[in-house]
């Protein structure tokens, strides 16, 4: 049986009167990708703020590799091991795309040297590397903010792979991708997990993604988890294809 | 030519004509080494708004390393400028680390507002606690030695001068290779996107705490060299429209790189040189309506003005 | 401490407190719609003193009693002419720059002021006492205060907060100047003009300040610095009550006007740093300011 790497218990938190997360006990198994869907406002990207530390849960724990996590900021959990990319591309938009993966290198490597050039540093071959594999190398050079949106949510997963994570959360890696894109961004980026031995969660709403990439689904509604298991089971699941598909 | 030439160029010629002006005008040979030493506080500024982050009450660390070489004036006796120069910064630095452990938790307009407090509380310190410092009036610099060498004052001016050349020389290369540093490059992101910068395993406030004590210690240099240029220390060198200078001075330049810091107070200290002997009222006036004029034609500096020129010139076929 | 001093130091806090309160309330008003520290604001409340000991000196004559309109008249001309004029060609050009930008605009606007001022009004200090003189002393428990100081400006500040929050809660105007505060994009999405909102706002917040000068001036020599001493004080306040927190900027003026007073019979070389100590200990335990609120941002 594989190890678990990120396990949730018990989270709970409400804001004003909205409960976003209502018990939420779930575990991240290594060598896997989980899938998370629901409906808007189910609580699935308040789920990737408590776990990364964003946010901090009333009531519950969430643990990594039996470490308990709950209290720590992102970026101690960051440095153990679970990276992020976002909904919203979260970049730095006045630097250079190459500038931006420099950073996340530099961060990961340690190189925190106020004399040396950023571009300059050992990780630059990697870096390009990277940018290649997620197809934005042409871009390198431009400042983020030129980039169109779906280039910069590459950019965005690119700076988390950067990070060279234990597992990799992404908040709906393939919106904003043009959709003649997504298989192809998605078979590349599942690929390059594999090889590195990186586990995934990744929020998505396109069901063909998720049967097709997912090994496991965990279905979220009002705050809770609804069922969880392989794709074929779940979404055969009349209530699941009814609330949450709306077939 | 290429633009990068004609840069390096204009920087040859910059220092060039503030080495040799002085000698044909002596009259320009304080005034010179002033717009130099307030530049390097200017570069302390320009680190911090790299985060985006803009400091209201900068001039305590300018205060601090001017009133290092009074006081040792006052209670030690004679002293040497090498000295000076050493103490001084490093004081400021000292300053720097605990009151940036306490403003780097903060940001934008708090941050400024933390810094600015701190700074009326050391300026109202020196205002009043007059049988130590006494108060407004400041307290008299004796010309210093220079490596156990005495000047007499117009030899002392040049020699002055040509250290301060030197130190921007130094200062200015360090600053640019620190700005393209990771760590330089990290504080920009604190400024793109502090969250991601978290999100990377990067404490954004340990990032902006180094920064902050750089520009904390080209503040106590610029102090140290200012206090000696004109021989005296007074609260007024801590007090916020001090500050306000040197981030007008700032804005004025560009923040895009260092050379920015020093057109910027060349501009400055030389309308205020000229508006105060010809409109003695009004130079305060002239220097507002100046950077009125500045952030609405060209926010981003003089040496924004040659680089937009430049994008200009190469857009073209 | 003799009871004396401790009245006498009650008095003066409260009085204190009232001006510091108007000043800062304009500043908080501001921030909490423009998103921009108005640097001059101290400026504008030399202006609103100066402006009013002039009207004062000039209907005097007439008769002293027209010195309590003309406090008046000044702090609504200085806000609506010099805020408004600020406004409306420094501030609104320059509202998609960066913050640090907009910020020194009124940098510039403030050392542009504090020129002029000397310019008009020289440096010579000023007095027009009238109004303080009109009103009787009264006793508190056998201390001598003067009614205008006492009673007077407190309340003017009491009824200035109570009709804010009158106004910003029940009127259509301050309805859509808090929901400008609370958020500026969804604001401006269902339709609301904000360029009318910044300038209405704007006029509010720059006649506060000038009223409070213009009511602190009889109660001192009008000198020139005397507003650059306000701004910062203005700020300390403002940052530590929560910027744009009205009822907390009057709990927060009352209480550094009440330190600084009792500071200055017990350690008068202190007083100065009262705000700012108040400042540092308060934001180092609630980094947003006692009555600030915390948003996370959506990622």
């Amino acid at each position: 049986m594989s190890r678990v790497l990120i396990s949730a218990r018990g989270l709970k938190i409400r804001f004003g009167g909205v409960i976003a997360a209502d018990g939420i006990d779930l575990d991240v198994l290594e060598g896997e990708n989980l899938a998370i869907i629901g409906p808007n406002g189910a609580g699935k990207t308040t789920f990737l703020n408590m776990a990364t530390g964003y946010l901090r849960p009333q009531a519950g724990t969430v643990s990594f590799l039996g470490q308990d996590i709950t209290a720590l900021p992102p970026r101690t959990i960051t440095k153990l091991g679970i990276a992020r990319a976002f909904q919203i591309p979260q970049l730095f938009l006045d630097q250079t795309v190459l500038e931006n993966m420099m950073i996340a290198a530099a961060a990961h490597a340690g190189s925190m040297s106020a004399f040396r050039h950023l571009l300059d540093l050992p990780e630059r071959k990697e870096v390009e590397d990277l940018l290649d594999l997620v197809g934005v190398r042409a871009f390198a050079n431009r400042k983020a903010f030129e980039l169109p949106e779906g280039q910069r949510k590459l950019v965005d997963i690119a700076l988390a792979l950067a990070l060279k994570p234990t597992v990799l959360l992404m908040d709906e890696p393939t919106s904003g991708v043009a959709s003649g894109e997504k298989l192809g961004l998605m078979d590349i980026l599942t690929s390059a997990l594999a090889r590195q031995k990186v586990s995934s969660v990744f929020v998505e709403h396109d069901m063909d993604m998720v049967e097709r990439y997912a090994h496991r689904v965990a279905v979220w509604s009002s705050g809770k988890i609804q069922v969880v298991g392989p794709p074929a089971e779940v979404l055969k699941n009349t209530e699941v294809r009814e609330h949450v598909i709306g077939i | 030519m290429s633009g990068r030439l004609v840069s390096r160029l204009i920087i040859a010629a910059a220092i060039v004509v503030a080495a040799v002006l002085p000698i044909i005008l002596p009259s320009w040979a304080t005034l010179t080494t002033l717009i130099l030493a307030k530049g390097i506080v200017v570069l302390g500024i320009i680190i911090l708004l790299q985060a985006g982050q803009v400091s209201f009450g900068h001039a305590m660390f300018f205060g601090v390393g001017a009133y290092t070489i009074a006081f040792w004036g006052r209670y030690v006796g004679p002293g040497d400028l090498l000295l000076f120069l050493l103490l001084g910064p490093l004081i400021a630095m000292a300053f720097g680390l605990l009151i940036g452990l306490f403003v780097v938790r903060y940001r934008e307009i708090f941050f400024g507002m933390l810094n600015l407090a701190f700074s009326m509380v050391m300026w109202s310190l020196l205002e009043k606690l007059y049988a130590f410092t006494n108060g407004a009036d400041g307290i008299r610099v004796a010309r210093p030695t220079l490596a156990g060498i005495a000047f007499t004052p117009e030899a002392f001016q040049y020699v002055l001068l040509y250290l301060t050349l030197g130190l921007v020389l130094v200062v200015s290369y360090g600053v640019q290779r620190y700005l393209d540093s990771p760590l330089g490059h990290m504080l920009r992101a604190i400024k793109g996107n502090e969250t991601r910068l978290e999100y990377l395993g990067v404490s954004a406030r340990k990032i902006l705490l180094i920064g902050y004590v750089i520009s904390a210690f080209l503040g106590g240099l610029g102090g140290v060299l200012v206090a000696t240029a004109q021989q005296i220390a007074t609260p007024e060198f801590a007090y916020w429209t001090k500050s306000g200078e040197f981030v007008f001075i700032a804005i004025l330049g560009g923040i895009a790189n260092a050379a920015g810091a020093f057109a910027g107070a060349a501009v400055f200290e030389t309308v205020r040189f000229f508006a105060s002997a010809q409109l003695a009222n009004a130079w305060q006036l002239i220097l507002g309506v100046v950077l009125i004029v500045i952030i609405m034609f060209a926010p981003n500096g003089l040496i924004g003005l040659r680089n937009r020129r430049k994008a200009q010139a190469e857009v073209r076929p | 401490m003799d009871s004396t001093i401790v009245i006498l130091a009650i008095c003066d806090g409260i009085s204190y407190a009232a001006l510091v309160f108007l000043v800062s309330v304009g500043l908080s008003l501001i921030f909490g719609v423009l998103r921009i520290v108005n640097v001059a604001h101290g400026s504008l409340y030399a202006y609103g003193a100066y402006m009013a000991a002039t009207l004062s000196l000039l209907v005097a004559p007439i008769s002293p009693w027209l010195t309590f309109p003309a406090l008046l008249v000044a702090s609504v001309l200085v806000g609506a002419i010099v805020g408004g004029l600020m406004e409306r060609f420094l501030l609104r050009p320059v509202y998609h720059l960066e913050e640090v930008l907009q910020l020194l605009i009124t940098f510039a606007v403030f050392m542009i002021m504090d020129n002029l001022q000397r310019m008009i009004w020289g440096v010579q200090p000023i007095f027009a006492a009238e109004p303080v003189k009109l009103l009787p002393n009264i006793s508190i428990l056998g201390v001598n205060y003067t009614s205008y100081q006492v009673l007077l400006l407190p309340l003017v500040a009491v009824i200035t907060l109570f009709g804010l929050r009158y106004f910003l809660r029940y009127t259509l105007a301050g309805s859509i100047i808090m929901a400008v505060t609370e958020d500026r994009e969804a604001a401006t999405a269902i339709g609301i003009d904000a360029r009318r909102v910044f300038l209405i706002t704007f006029i509010i917040g720059a006649s506060l300040a000038a009223l409070g000068g213009a009511l602190a001036s009889p109660t001192t020599s009008l000198v020139p610095g005397m507003g650059t001493d306000m701004i910062v004080l203005s700020f300390a306040v403002a940052a530590t009550a929560g910027l744009g927190q009205i009822e907390g900027a009057a709990v927060t003026a009352l209480m550094i006007g009440l330190a600084r007073a009792f500071i200055i019979y017990i350690q008068p070389e202190l007083e100065v740093l009262v705000p700012y100590l108040i400042m540092m200990l308060v934001l180092l335990i609630r980094p947003m300011g006692l009555f600030g609120v915390n948003r996370v941002r959506k990622i």
